[in-house]
């Protein structure tokens, strides 16, 4: 895999604006360097969701230039994108499992879309399940498990195929403060291993746990610390 | 997995997500992508039954009207007449032998049959009811030809002969109700085939409507699919696999239902054949058999709905692929 040297993403001058309103983001500059963990916060309604939106190529600049592992985003065919998406792990506020498949199957997805054999994965997928405490729950759908749980089943989806990036939009939102402490650590422990880790969250007492960079958008600017 | 450094008993007892038993069941058949039929799929499948059948119908019916048209030409166009007017000093009956013999001596014609005199006024008996004396009446008679329909004689040689070697005898070939059939018949055809392609296009639109609103309750695995890296050509395979199936159990069905009316309508004219109502949809339409073409339109018709469900879910995922790319990504656009 080729890695650009210049980050994993690098905004420029980004700014954004829905139809004629004003700008929801302005000149925001960052870079998200390999391996790196941060937190995205500020906020509710400072636009981190839409950042991130852009973050994982599912929302246009209005004007500046993203590039993503080394790829200018506005100069590519949209066939280009599945690719470039399979580098990125997201995971959804609303998790977005699919309720008719157990939960192994929801995590064993982007292995599947991805053509592979299940031979190939089946194991990884078992023990990812282990990993965040799911391991008696394979053949569980959705509907049945907690927040925490579905929490957990869309983060192990989100790395399973071991994205260099992963984007977690408020991935400690619907469960209690003893288990975000646990995921935090359990995406300290991804980061460790490579993976460089974007976490939106409004949680401040979540991140003041982790001495990691912070980049806070407030007023439609973006500030970075640390 | 490698990219971890811990080990899960490791990783898990660490972070305290509890003391996890592996569950140890096989692994069945993958669950298919597209959730299993639902509501709305058993919904499509009943509306393109319903469409499938009046399709189906439609063609039977269009069919069946061809070759009514068909055999009604045939029938006029298989005799020819030859008409003789009396008048005073005059031998009918010389005449008429002089006029079979003139005919069937063209190639062409298969045989020549008088009309004798009682069966001249059977035919008139509607008009001028029984009892009376022919011959005090000024009646034409009739020679009856039987033409070679493969092989028709030629028709103005015949009535010239006629009409030079008989006075008062003319030659009818019915041509000008062959031509007023023959353009009814394409007229009704025509109509038939309207009414198919509009039923067709009605077929179109439905179920391609009808499968957006199935597709409409699966937004959420498309888009799912989409952002965990899958390419437009793998979702719209497994929605099109799922599609097809719907499309051609619900095609079969309104097939299978549409043969069932032509069999058990061709059962009830064979059964009422000695019944007025037998007899005068008899006069119109012949035998009443519904061919081997409406048959064969029913195939067409089910494999044409089974291709066309298809293919309208592959354009909608493709469609609804290009949305989230183009213009949900796109701040400017107000969907």
């Amino acid at each position: 895999m080729i890695r650009s040297g210049l980050g994993v993403i690098r905004f420029e001058n980004v700014g954004l604006r829905y139809g004629m309103e004003t700008e929801v983001l302005r000149d925001v500059s960052f870079h998200i360097p390999e391996q790196s963990f941060q937190f995205l916060t500020g906020p509710s309604g400072a636009g981190k969701t839409s950042l991130l939106r852009m973050l994982f190529m599912a929302l246009r600049p209005t004007r500046g230039s993203i590039s993503i592992f080394g790829r200018d985003v506005a100069t590519l065919d949209r066939h280009e994108l599945p690719l470039l998406r399979r580098r990125i792990g997201v995971v959804f506020q609303d998790f977005r499992l699919l309720d008719h498949m157990t939960i192994y199957e929801n995590v064993a997805l982007p292995m599947r879309v991805r053509g592979k054999d299940e031979g190939g994965f089946r194991v990884d997928v078992v023990e990812l399940l282990k990993w965040v405490g799911l391991g008696d729950k394979l053949h569980a759908l959705p509907p049945v498990l907690s927040g925490g749980e579905k929490q957990r089943v869309a983060i192990a989806r989100a790395l399973i195929d071991q994205p260099e990036l992963l984007l977690a939009d408020e991935p400690t939102g619907n469960v209690d403060p003893h288990m975000a402490r646990r995921l935090l650590r359990l995406f300290l422990e991804l980061n460790r291993s490579g993976t460089a880790v974007v976490v939106a969250t409004h949680d401040l007492g979540l991140m003041e746990q982790v001495d990691a960079r912070r980049l806070i958008l407030n007023n439609s600017e973006l500030e970075i610390y640390g | 997995m490698k990219v971890l450094q811990k080990s899960a008993q490791e990783f898990a007892q660490d972070i305290d997500f509890g003391n996890d038993e592996i569950s140890l069941e096989r692994f069945a058949r993958p669950t298919p992508i597209v959730p299993p039929a639902n509501i709305a799929g058993r919904a499509l499948s009943l509306v393109i039954a319903i469409m499938s059948f009046l399709a189906c119908i439609t063609v039977g019916a269009v069919s069946l009207v061809g070759e009514s048209a068909q055999s009604w030409q045939g029938q006029i166009s298989r005799e020819a007449t030859v008409q003789i007017r009396p008048s005073r000093d005059f031998d009918m009956e010389a005449a008429l032998v002089e006029a079979r013999t003139i005919v069937t001596g063209f190639d062409g014609v298969r045989s020549a049959r008088i009309i004798d005199v009682d069966e001249t006024a059977s035919l008139l008996e509607p008009w001028l009811g029984t009892g009376l004396d022919m011959s005090q009446l000024p009646v034409p008679r009739l020679v009856v030809v039987t033409i070679d329909e493969a092989a028709p004689p030629d028709f103005k040689a015949i009535a010239q002969t006629i009409t030079e070697a008989i006075p008062g005898a003319s030659f009818d070939d019915h041509r000008a109700w062959v031509d007023r059939l023959v353009s009814m018949a394409r007229t009704t055809t025509y109509v038939g085939f309207a009414v198919l392609g509009l039923v067709l296009m009605a077929l179109i639109l439905t179920v391609v409507f009808a499968t957006r609103g199935a597709l409409a309750s699966n937004q959420g695995v498309i888009e799912v699919l989409h952002f965990v890296g899958a390419r437009g050509g793998f979702i719209a395979a497994q929605f099109q696999r799922r599609f097809f199936w719907i499309g051609l159990r619900g095609a079969l069905v309104g097939g299978a239902l549409a043969i069932l009316s032509f069999v058990l309508f061709q059962f009830w004219a064979a059964e009422n054949l000695t019944s007025p109502e037998g007899q005068q949809l008899g006069t119109l339409f012949g035998n009443f058999a519904i061919g081997w073409g409406a048959f064969l339109g029913v195939i067409f018709v089910v494999i044409l709905v089974a291709i066309l469900t298809t293919i309208t879910a592959r354009m909608t995922v493709l469609r609804t692929l290009y949305e989230i790319d183009e213009q949900r990504a796109d701040p400017s656009f107000v969907g």
